[in-house]
């Protein structure tokens, strides 16, 4: 098996740097995120602000060290939501008889039709846009994605000698499900969280762009795209700055995703 | 084929069934009514009453869900609480606009992503198949809407050949309506394209891998008019079902899309209906992107049969 392949390193070199700048923004920021000062408007980057102020003179780089936390933070618990509904699910339908299986197969199929945007829109009409709303249905709309990996990795340890004995010996099904089963998809897991963990990043920069995400004044990588528009002719780097953010996280978690599942499952490796 | 036909038609139907009850419930089960949330906390509780008397919000939960339903299957979309005015017309208006988005991205997409990961799969070894591969790695990376900023500043901006936002319906003027729907064609068609080139990469990897593709080799066909004549049907199965999954991603994507270039499409509908706590309009859009997912899935599901005939006495 080969430990360390391209896509794992560079996923986990970007997923690293985000870990470190949001870690970094609790103890440090160039200036106060939120600090207003109307004299540095729209100032382009300069030694003092290197990448540059907003239209409220907030200072981008500051925004942008802050608004990794919101990212991480949103993902951490919608991957969190989903994992803990959708492998419980996964590992359920697995060993169930095959039609109460299919039933909660058919739901989880059914689920897939909302898709997270959407949800998390519905929610936010319902209950109001707030970061624990947008993580929440991010979350339950990426259960079934994670049910529907689990349930087929736990089918085919379910088919291996070590289970059937169990089963023979007169183990019960939770039991085995929690011995046997649960350990030998914890790579499939972690796979599926790291892209979840992708999904959820777009999700909640779309959602904060349309004004659905995290309510101001927190910094958020969406909600700066979206305060940049106005200015798409006069300093379009403010778009930019945020942008490469966002794309630079979802393709750290993707390639990490891809990393894993070739490391997990070198019979694949060949085919990314 | 007739049996998995029905099988098949009866899962969509439960289907649309079980989500029509889950987004009306969804929609009822919120923390004060309708009619309050429309008026505002202001309103007396004589305003309030009178509009859920007019909406018949005053009725069991289960009259008014199958009052609502019935609406929809004859094209009754109810009328708003707030503006008073039928949603059906306005959905059909507005779903025109989105459906010419998602149709144009689509073709954007599989334009792109057929050639490139045909020959992503056939080069996997080589610079130009590894380099296409990369690049498709960011296109995945980038949403829809950010891509949509980043043509805006480019084509509109920097270079000024496009408008950068805005809508005319084709019958008033087709050369303007051309011009307004390329940006926001291209940003969703380029994000999914990318994701598709992937899917298309790996299928034509597994064909590739074939013997009857090793067979046809040996006969002394060159590698691509091998791919063509043996492989890409084979190759189209897996595709397909990608397709009709990234075509819910794209009406969805299209919500985004639509605030970016200001275009008046099902998306912007349903926003505004969120901003302006418009419930039942909130309901029956949601609903309507639903719908349009579940049947997209289920005409999916059909064209998997018609491609490989294989499936049709699987069963």
């Amino acid at each position: 098996m080969r430990r360390w392949n391209p896509s794992l390193v560079v996923g986990l070199a970007i997923v690293g740097l985000i870990v470190v700048v949001a870690l970094l923004s609790f103890v440090w920021t160039p200036y106060d995120a939120t600090l207003v000062d109307p004299a540095v408007r729209l100032a382009s980057p300069s030694w003092a602000h290197w990448f540059g102020t907003d239209k409220f003179g907030r200072d981008v780089l500051s925004q942008l060290m802050v608004g990794s936390r919101t990212t991480l933070f949103v993902g951490l618990v919608a991957v969190g939501v989903a994992a803990v509904i959708g492998v419980p699910v996964g590992v359920f339908a697995a060993m169930s008889p095959r039609w109460v299986s299919e039933v909660v197969m058919r739901g989880n199929d059914l689920l897939l039709a909302f898709p997270a945007l959407l949800l998390a829109i519905m929610f936010g009409a319902v209950f109001g846009a707030s970061t624990l709303t947008a993580m929440v249905a991010i979350g339950i709309a990426t259960v079934p994605s994670f049910a529907r990996v689990i349930r087929s990795g736990a089918l085919q340890v379910m088919r291996t000698e070590y289970v059937l004995a169990a089963r023979a010996a007169g183990r019960r099904p939770f039991p085995v499900a929690l011995r046997h089963v649960l350990p030998n998809v914890t790579s499939l897991i972690t796979v599926q969280a790291s892209v979840s963990f992708a999904i959820a990043v777009l999700a909640e920069a779309a959602l904060s762009f349309l004004g659905y995400g995290t309510p101001p004044p927190t910094p958020s990588w969406g909600r700066m795209l979206q305060e940049s528009q106005e200015f798409l002719f006069s300093a379009p780097r403010l778009a930019v700055f945020p942008g490469v953010a966002i794309a630079v996280a979802v393709l750290g978690f993707n390639l990490l995703g891809d990393g894993l599942r070739d490391r997990f499952d070198p019979k694949l490796e060949d085919r990314r | 084929m007739i049996l998995r036909l029905v099988e098949r038609a009866a899962v969509l139907v439960i289907s649309l069934a079980v989500a029509s009850v889950l987004v009306f419930g969804f929609m009822a089960v919120l923390p004060g009514d309708p009619a309050r949330v429309a008026l505002g906390v202001n309103a007396s509780d004589e305003a309030v009453a009178a509009l859920r008397q007019q909406f018949g919000l005053d009725r069991p939960l289960t009259t008014q869900y199958f009052d609502w339903l019935g609406g929809l299957l004859h094209g009754d979309f109810g009328t708003s609480y707030v503006s008073k005015v039928a949603i059906g017309p306005q959905v059909a208006d507005r779903f025109q606009v989105t459906l010419w988005l998602v149709v144009v991205g689509m073709v954007v997409a599989l334009v792109l992503a057929a050639p490139a990961g045909t020959v992503m799969a056939a080069r996997h070894r080589r610079l130009s198949g590894l380099a296409l591969s990369a690049l498709s790695q960011l296109g995945v990376a980038i949403p829809a809407f950010l891509a949509g900023i980043l043509l805006i500043m480019v084509f509109a901006v920097k270079l000024g050949w496009l408008p950068a936002n805005g809508w005319t319906p084709p019958a008033s003027d087709p050369g303007m309506f051309l011009k307004q729907l390329i940006l926001p064609a291209l940003s969703l068609g380029l994000v999914q394209g990318a994701v598709l080139t992937r899917y298309v990469r790996s299928a034509v990897l597994d064909v590739l891998r074939e013997d009857y593709l090793r067979t046809a080799r040996a006969k002394g066909l060159r590698p691509f008019p091998a791919l063509w004549r043996h492989g890409l049907r084979n190759a189209a199965v897996p595709v397909v079902t990608v397709l009709g999954l990234q075509l819910a991603t794209l009406l969805i994507g299209a919500v985004v899309v639509e605030r970016v270039f200001v275009i008046p499409g099902l998306g912007s509908l349903l926003l505004d209906g969120v901003s302006n706590r418009d419930l039942l309009l909130v309901q029956d859009v949601v609903m309507v992107l639903v719908v349009a997912v579940l049947v997209v899935n289920f005409l999916v599901d059909l064209l998997y049969v018609a491609l490989d005939p294989r499936l049709r006495v699987a069963r």
